[in-house]
């Protein structure tokens, strides 16, 4: 009785995690017990619907109740105002998927997806909070649990024989195997850093470490989990199960693995490496030579990809290393520049898989043949492809330009001219030219190119036309007027003692 | 008044694009109004304004993290060269008038374009500045890939990709130069007061100049020009020959020799070296070239190179001669590529010279042969035409820098007299001795090209009237009475933006 009472305050501090929990619950059971005989339409309306309730419940809470600075069961979990601007992101981010999916002809399990999506989430929000090594373990892995699950649920059949359930099974699995092994290194890293502190608290992880920032344990420790992490945002050259995750998953359990997975995993790479091995050395070039590799290779790989798909997934892959040059330079004072650039990124990625989405739906493949006079058979899924590959490529006046502009310039500031993160923005930023390049090349089909004879109009279900839109706007918005979000992630930086 | 230009075009791309497919009549009225908008605006601006000193148009701040700020000002350069738009935006709608298949998404591109172009022109701040350069980019790319014609994709994407590599180096040395001063401020004013350290303008200033010049199809890193010319649709040819080369030359101006004043000084020599290859260059593959459109490609390449040259001078008579180059080749780039592409290419659907020579267009088409005739003589720099003045200010300019490099350039006239006048004689006063069956339309002809020997050409309609009309007025006015445009851009030239040139040896 006691322990409960005790666990109270730590519960009230957790509400959202607990409302997207139990709603989770809710979701699934109804689905099992009164919807059952209902049409498959209405019980994934029914699910998502209460998932996307929850979802913003869990915002209005995070919003209105904004706690200056605090920290939650004695240290485990921190609550301040600038985690709750990262949860607020992905909660939209997972909120757009369930929209997404409401519409999705490809999975027939209503209340368990929905479930897997809200448990996905509530993994990423415990790791964006968790400031303990064991704790950010288990919230990892309460996160890629999901998204393996949510890979393989695809129960379409094909029509030329190979049932593409059998692709998405094997992607999903591919996804495991990589994820499994990239979790043991995790953990590794991380058992290695408890014998060097004693404690699993990042806090002292970090006075351990600033005591003795050469020992050769360290530097095995820092390597198990660059290498660990390195596998979760999917840099090269641990990128591997990317393309053919992206390629064989449905399209809205891909958007949630390109977007909100991508926000936690950054911010978790941002608090262990600032917050835990600040002091640690050798990690910056470590760092450096997977951000160069990452930056050359998948924007090379995605000029030659015939499948939209696989071209997002090397897009990736290249934005990944994009975003660890915040690292080597500054860390601290670039995280403003990182928040805004990792959050455009997702709302560009999200709204790309939105758009690949229906057009999956519709039954239109993702090869660059089946997207030909797109422009003509759907103007507005046109136009927001083209919306969100320009703001990925970093063509102005979109979100994905000024993100980059202020990485830069971030880094730049830090960085002595002719150091090596100043040639790695060179790269960065010659590479930029590749991505305008292979985000023509998907657009040239869709725009130049005439439909196929006997090609219609594609049909755009109300909601996920509505979010798509929305998803346009905001990276149109966060792309003109960018000091509006800029404003609200440096005041939350500052209130949460950051700067 | 003059951020109106930006929004009125933008305005009239969005309502173009609104319109259904098939509107075309309307989507060509609104180009038409918008267009009229830009240049009725400049026009009212031009006499309001007449000394050509810095004027501030719009000044708030936009994003005050960075110090970058929506600050729009205009002097005589600027004025000259939005002047220099709203004509060729103009005249481009005229030439377009037959656009049909897809033509609102063609007009709102077209006009999205020239917004950008606008909003270049107009900036001070150098985020804006860049912002809009980029903009620029992305329309050339569909106008020409959907609209265009020979080798369209390769042309259209060899394009972007040079403008794209272009942009990146500039964005590089922008950084660069935002990071090392410090200053909290993106507006040009304040980057150009910063002294830079030689050693690092010594590699900003050929980044950011070469950056724009890929542009302004500087010798070597011009093919882009001629394939992109020749693929794209006349009036997307008329404003890529006639207004965005004309973007490089302007950023080379005012960002690239403004900001880094002694990496000029040590560099100059190369750039006018290159120029002058140009223009050599770019002449005598004029001289060779089977294909119409490419012949005034080539003649580009080296009018451009006569902008460069006029830059490299360094001295004021250069200086505006560049400015005036610009302008001039402007108008009369678009009009050459209005008769080959529109009023020639467009009935005859050949354009090699081989086989127009066959055609008889003197007899068939009088009007079109008249202006390619007057166009040409504007270009070859006959007296009395803008292309005159303009090229005997960059001689003279040359002259006290660089005196072998002025006999370079004169080398250039001369050999511009022979390929303007093959050209002329071959497309249009040939005679006509062969037969139609002596001489084998080339293969990227159409197969429906063959009947127009029998059937008469159609005739030249009003709006391609028009359009000519007000490309040669506007040339023969400012070649008559060019103190119209040269006062403004002295007085803009003696402005405190171009204070620092003196570094480099500005006299």
């Amino acid at each position: 009785m006691n322990a409960i009472l005790h666990a109270i305050p730590a519960l009230y501090a957790l509400l959202p995690e607990v409302i997207l929990g139990v709603l989770a619950l809710l979701a699934l059971a109804l689905d099992l017990s009164v919807l059952r005989a209902c049409a498959l339409r209405v019980r994934m309306a029914c699910a998502a619907w209460l998932g996307v309730a929850a979802c913003v419940a869990a915002i209005a809470w995070l919003l209105l109740h904004v706690p200056a600075q605090s920290s939650v069961a004695g240290g485990m979990l921190a609550a301040n105002s600038l985690t709750a601007l990262v949860q607020v992101a992905m909660l939209v981010l997972s909120a757009c998927v369930l929209l997404l999916w409401m519409d999705a002809r490809t999975a027939h399990h209503a209340g368990e997806s929905v479930l897997l999506i809200l448990f996905a989430t509530v993994g990423m929000l415990l790791l964006v909070a968790a400031q303990d090594l064991l704790l950010i373990f288990l919230s990892l892995e309460l996160l890629s649990l999901p998204l393996y699950i949510l890979t393989a649920l695809d129960a379409r059949r094909d029509v030329d024989g190979a049932s593409s359930s059998a692709h998405a099974a094997e992607a999903s699995l591919k996804y495991f195997l990589f994820g499994g092994v990239s979790s043991a290194m995790l953990l590794f890293g991380f058992s290695l850093l408890y014998g060097l502190a004693n404690s699993t608290r990042l806090a002292s992880v970090a006075i351990a470490v600033q005591a003795a920032p050469l020992q050769p344990l360290l530097l095995a420790a820092t390597a198990l989990i660059v290498v660990g992490l390195g596998f979760k945002i999917a840099a090269a050259p641990f990128h591997f199960w990317a393309p053919d995750v992206y390629e064989a998953a449905p399209a809205s359990s891909a958007a949630l693995i390109a977007s909100g997975s991508k926000v936690a995993a950054f911010f978790l790479f941002f608090q262990i490496f600032t917050l835990g091995l600040t002091s640690a050395r050798g990690w910056t070039l470590m760092l450096a030579v997977i951000a160069a590799l990452s930056i050359a290779l998948g924007s090379l790989a995605a000029t030659v990809q015939t499948n939209v798909r696989r071209l997002l997934a090397y897009s990736a892959v290249a934005h990944a290393g994009y975003m660890l040059l915040a690292f080597l330079a500054g860390t601290r004072a670039n995280l403003p520049a990182l928040l805004f650039y990792v959050v455009t990124y997702a709302l560009a990625a999200l709204g790309f898989f939105g758009v690949v989405a229906v057009l999956e739906n519709a039954g239109v493949g993702d090869t660059l043949e089946a997207w030909a006079g797109l422009s003509q058979r759907s103007p507005l899924l046109a136009g927001s492809a083209a919306i969100f590959l320009f703001s990925l490529a970093g063509v102005p006046p979109l979100a994905g330009f000024f993100g980059k502009f202020y990485l830069f310039a971030a880094v730049l500031q830090r960085a002595p001219i002719a150091s090596i993160p100043f040639w790695l923005v060179v790269l960065a930023i010659a590479m930029s030219a590749v991505a305008l390049y292979y985000s023509l090349r998907v657009l040239k089909p869709a725009f130049v190119a005439d439909p196929a004879v006997g090609a219609g109009a594609i049909p755009i279900p109300f909601v996920s036309r509505v979010v798509v839109l929305l998803l346009a706007a905001a990276v149109i918005v966060l792309g003109c007027a960018p000091q509006l979000f800029l404003h609200w992630i440096l005041c939350a930086i500052q209130t949460a003692g950051l700067r | 008044m003059l951020a109106w230009t930006i929004y009125s075009a933008w305005i009239g791309a969005a309502v173009a694009l609104m319109l259904p497919r098939r509107c075309s009549q309307w989507a060509r009225a609104v180009a038409l109004l918008a267009a009229s908008c830009v240049l009725g605006i400049v026009l009212v601006a031009l006499a309001q304004h007449p000394s050509g000193a810095m004027q501030t148009v719009a000044l708030r701040p936009w994003i005050p993290m960075l110090g970058i700020q929506y600050s729009l000002a205009a002097d005589g350069i600027s004025l000259t060269l939005l002047l220099l738009t709203g004509l060729a935006a103009v005249a481009g709608v005229f030439f377009s008038w037959n656009v049909e298949r897809r033509a609102p998404e063609f007009f709102a591109l077209y006009l999205l374009l020239i917004g950008a172009v606008c909003g270049v022109f107009l900036s001070r701040d150098l985020f804006l500045l860049f912002v809009f350069y980029e903009i620029a980019i992305v329309p050339k790319y569909f106008l020409i890939a959907i609209w265009g014609s020979t080798r369209r994709e390769y042309g259209a994407m060899k394009l972007v990709l040079y403008s794209f590599a272009g942009s990146a180096m500039v964005l590089l040395g922008l950084l660069a130069a935002y990071v090392a001063s410090g200053a909290h401020s993106m507006t040009l004013d304040d980057l150009a007061r910063y002294p830079y350290p030689a050693h690092m303008q010594m590699w900003a200033f050929p980044l950011v100049f070469v950056g724009f010049a890929v542009l302004a199809g500087l010798w070597p890193l011009h093919t882009w020009a001629p394939t992109g010319h020749v693929a794209a649709p006349t009036a997307a040819s008329m404003l890529l020959a006639g207004v965005v080369m004309k973007l490089g030359a302007y950023g080379c101006l005012r960002v690239a020799m403004t900001l880094f004043p002694l990496g000029l000084a040590e560099w100059r020599g190369v750039f006018a070296l290159l120029g002058v290859v140009g223009i050599v260059y770019g002449a005598v593959a004029a001289l060779v070239q089977r294909d119409f459109k490419f012949v005034i490609g080539y003649s580009s390449i080296s009018h451009m190179g006569f902008v460069l040259l006029g830059l490299m001078t360094l001295n004021m008579i250069g200086l505006s001669g560049a400015v005036l180059q610009m302008f001039s080749h402007g108008i009369l780039a678009g009009l050459l590529f209005a008769v080959a592409g529109r009023m020639v290419y467009d009935r005859t659907h050949t354009r090699e010279l081989s086989a127009l020579q066959t055609l008889r267009l003197d007899k068939a088409i009088p009007f079109a042969a008249v202006t390619f005739a007057i166009a040409g003589a504007a270009s070859m720099g006959l007296p009395g035409f803008s292309g005159f003045v303009a090229e005997l200010m960059v001689l003279v300019g040359a002259w006290r820098a660089y005196p072998m490099l002025a006999i370079g350039a004169g080398v250039g006239i001369a050999v511009g007299v022979a390929y303007i006048w093959r050209a002329m004689q071959q497309a249009f006063f040939a005679g006509g001795t062969g037969t139609e069956q002596d001489h084998c339309i080339p293969a990227q002809a159409q197969p429906h090209a063959q009947p127009h020997a029998q059937e008469p050409l159609p005739a030249i309609t009003l709006p391609e009237r028009f359009g000519a009309w007000l490309l040669i007025a506007a040339s023969i006015v400012v070649g008559v009475y060019p103190q119209f445009l040269l006062r403004l851009i002295d007085e803009a030239l003696r402005g405190p933006l171009f204070a620092g040139l003196s570094m480099g040896g500005l006299r």
